[in-house]
């Protein structure tokens, strides 16, 4: 039995002035039909360079790739390709990306005032996709695009489809980009950040169009947030990402109920939530994310980590370590039993103690 | 254009007790911006509304967040109370005094007391000075004599969380956070009251966020400033301010102590928009049941008459779309302009008032209490 998507070990580094910047440092995870992955983490985490990988977008001369990504490619009724084979994309030729890209795995970016073309119209800019990648006429197309732009619940299609992108409101940029996305049916759909540039209700609209997608089963998406609020509503797995490399894994309820990594519980921490009373201060997280031109040796979260032990010198494989839950792994060497004890600080919410409390429960 | 004098003593008595006047006040403030056209001669054919008679005010030690979504107006309002812009129409108080057309050099020495941080912390430091000359200029600007500036710097740096290394090195060699901290030493290098905040750290990660919040929360303690909080985020608004001033298409729909705002919000438009927000909790997210406002808002040029949110509002009616809600006051300094208000008694719509911050153009008529018994 074979995933829809499969990264395995993926590395992604560039070479820099400054030297070497391990972006993606063994990144694995899958993705089925009609799943959402969450991919969490902070900015430089290497969440957004491991999906623009998967497109054949980072590639560049001081790029080096390893690893693999393996996408299976064509539906039944299709002609030109078996049922079942796969694409290797990490290292496939431009001709092939070409294939593949836009048609069976694409991709929706978060700046939607960026990433149209303004001197086109925004429905030959779908068209083109179509056209690109399907023998079908002009006329044909547009009427795709049509019916495409409705879908994502753009209203009065007809018409908007001869709009520039400027006549555009940022939600309704984003719909088209999302019409865009799914103008030729692909089977992954990778979302980078897709409703940080909107307001609050936009979002929440364009999250259920999302949500519709999944539900049709006709497609996996791959979601790449820092938001854990948008997480929350729509995720069902989730890896979360710090310095390069996934450091915890699993379920929506795993991951939010049950966190295993000290990361995993300071991000839990420390969003300011509407749902419960104020505190006094916010807990954040001490200290910064490492530098990726050297990271620290060992667990990448150990200098912030106020749970550190001798043993983070040494880096920690992503393992399941739940006792009987097999997908839910991380990368934390604390023993299961003291996580949960850990992990709970004050007024029994989950998040990341104080170095000082973190001590004295240690020594005592 | 002046305000009327009820209005003055009105807001006046809004700022309580003491008898000294607020540290800023806007009343009936208005902001529009013209739209030409024309190929030789530009002709104005219409107006942005961008803030359409707004009246509030900020005390002294106090933090008003200012929330809506983009194109509401907040920003502009910000800006215009800080006088960067001119306002079309009303009147602005500084400590008491009318600066709505005051002169840049009439401005000049209130600038001391009043200033900004902005949203973008790669876009608001030069990139090709230095932390000390970039945290040093408002003293230089403002005769400082040279001796004294790297030294004042030093202890700002200290004041803000960075090193005292720091102050040789260019903003590109910081991160997001701590670029943040470097225009929240500038802003406070000139001792203000007043420091107008505007979206302050929407561009950071989240456990850095929490950094910078609650950094602005302990300078606001050390030096007794008042904030003016502009954000799109209600989370993060909560968790700072003392009273929250919701705004929409250039209105104020509703102004409350902050608490108070996400326990009972009393707008509609409020309300939809804290349900709009994703709760980090996967149980209570299935769990609730949600408001989702159709459509986007209309535009400023030409506002809907009545309420400007009754376009999307699901509990409209006639009278919306007619006549323009008052702000009304309802017990515990809680103000709405809503004819349908949810989340109060008949009591409490038996005792609201009119306040004297409601827009000049709206109706007389509070709420009537039935309305309570219509959302039981």
């Amino acid at each position: 039995m074979s995933h829809l998507l499969e990264v395995e070990d993926l590395e992604v580094s560039f070479r820099t002035e400054e030297g070497v910047v391990r972006a993606v440092d063994g990144v694995s995870f899958h993705l089925d039909r009609g799943e959402v992955l969450a991919i969490v983490g902070e900015s430089g985490s290497g969440k957004s360079v491991s999906v623009m990988t998967l497109m054949g977008l980072t590639r560049s001369p001081n790029a080096r790739f390893s690893g693999s990504a393996r996408l299976r490619v064509g539906r039944p009724g299709e002609g030109d390709v078996t049922v079942g084979s796969e694409v290797e994309l990490i290292g496939a030729s431009d001709e092939v990306l070409r294939r593949v890209r836009g048609k069976d795995i694409a991709m929706v970016f978060q700046d939607p005032m960026t990433s149209l073309n303004p001197v086109l119209r925004v429905g030959d800019q779908i068209a083109e996709q179509i056209l690109a990648h399907e023998d079908v006429s002009e006329a044909e197309a547009r009427e795709r695009v049509v019916a495409l732009l409705e879908r994502v619940g753009i209203p009065r299609p007809a018409e908007r489809a001869r709009a520039y992108p400027h006549e555009f409101s940022g939600g309704m940029r984003q719909r088209a980009m999302i019409a865009m996305a799914l103008s030729c049916g692909p089977s992954v759909l990778i979302a980078d950040e897709p409703t940080t540039a909107l307001d609050v209700t936009i979002q929440a609209q364009i999250l259920d169009e999302l949500k519709q997608l999944r539900d049709s089963g006709e497609a996996g998406v791959i979601l790449v947030t820092h938001d854990l609020g948008v997480v929350a509503e729509i995720a069902d797995r989730i890896a979360v990402m710090y310095g390069g490399r996934i450091v915890e894994e699993g379920t929506l309820d795993e991951i939010f109920y049950d966190p295993q990594h000290p990361y995993t519980w300071g991000l839990l921490g420390s969003i300011a939530r509407i749902d419960r009373p104020r505190p006094e201060r916010l807990p954040a997280i001490p200290g910064l994310p490492p530098s990726l031109h050297d990271p620290p040796e060992g667990c990448h979260f150990r200098p912030r980590c106020p749970h550190e032990f001798g043993r983070c010198a040494q880096t920690p494989p992503l393992e399941a370590r739940v006792p009987g839950v097999g997908g839910h792994r991380d990368r934390c060497w604390l023993d299961c039993e003291a996580k949960r004890e850990r992990r709970v600080v004050a007024d029994g919410q989950i998040g990341l103690a104080p170095k000082e409390a973190a001590a004295g429960r240690r020594d005592g | 254009m002046s305000a009327q004098p009820g209005t003055e003593r009105g807001a006046a008595a809004q700022a309580g007790e003491g008898g000294a006047p607020p540290l800023l006040e806007a009343i009936h403030l208005e902001q529009h911006f013209p739209i030409k056209s024309g190929l030789l001669f530009d002709r104005v054919v219409g107006h942005v509304h961008a803030v359409d008679d707004v009246s509030l005010t900020l005390r002294e030690g106090e933090t008003l967040g200012l929330v809506g979504e983009s194109g509401c107006g907040k920003t502009t309002l910000a800006r215009s109370l800080l006088r960067l812009i001119e306002p079309t129409g009303g009147t602005i108080r500084f400590r008491g005094v009318d600066i709505t057309h005051a002169s840049r050099r009439a401005l000049r020495p209130l600038r001391r007391e009043m200033q900004m941080v902005f949203q973008d912390p790669y876009a608001s430091l030069n990139p090709r000075r230095r932390v000390v000359q970039i945290v040093g200029q408002p003293l230089r600007l403002h005769g400082v004599p040279r001796d004294e500036i790297e030294p004042r710097v030093r202890d700002l740096l200290d004041r803000v969380g960075l090193r005292p290394e720091h102050l040789n090195r260019f903003p590109h060699e910081f991160s997001g956070g701590q670029r943040q901290r470097i225009g929240i030493a500038r802003a406070l290098a000139l001792e203000p009251r007043l420091i107008v905040l505007d979206e302050p750290v929407s561009a950071l990660d989240v456990s850095v966020q929490a950094q910078i919040i609650n950094l602005l929360d302990d300078l606001q303690e050390e030096f007794g400033l008042s904030y003016l909080f502009v954000a799109h985020d209600l989370s993060v608004v909560r968790h700072v301010s003392d009273r929250i001033a919701v705004m929409y298409l250039g209105k104020v729909m509703e102004i409350s102590p902050s608490e108070e705002l996400y326990r009972k919000p009393i707008h509609p438009y409020t309300s939809a928009l804290l349900s709009a927000i994703p709760v980090p909790d996967p149980r209570e997210n299935r769990r609730r049941e949600r408001i989702v406002v159709q459509g986007e808002p209309p535009s400023p040029i030409d506002p809907p008459s009545g309420c400007v949110f009754h376009t999307r509002c699901p509990r409209a009616t006639d009278v919306c779309r007619s006549v323009v809600p008052p702000l009304t006051e309802y017990p515990g300094g809680h103000l709405a302009a809503c004819h349908h208000p949810m989340n109060v008694s008949a009591e409490e719509i038996a005792q609201a008032t009119r306040s004297p911050l409601s827009p000049k153009a709206a109706g007389e008529a509070t709420p009537e209490p039935a309305e309570a018994a219509a959302n039981a």
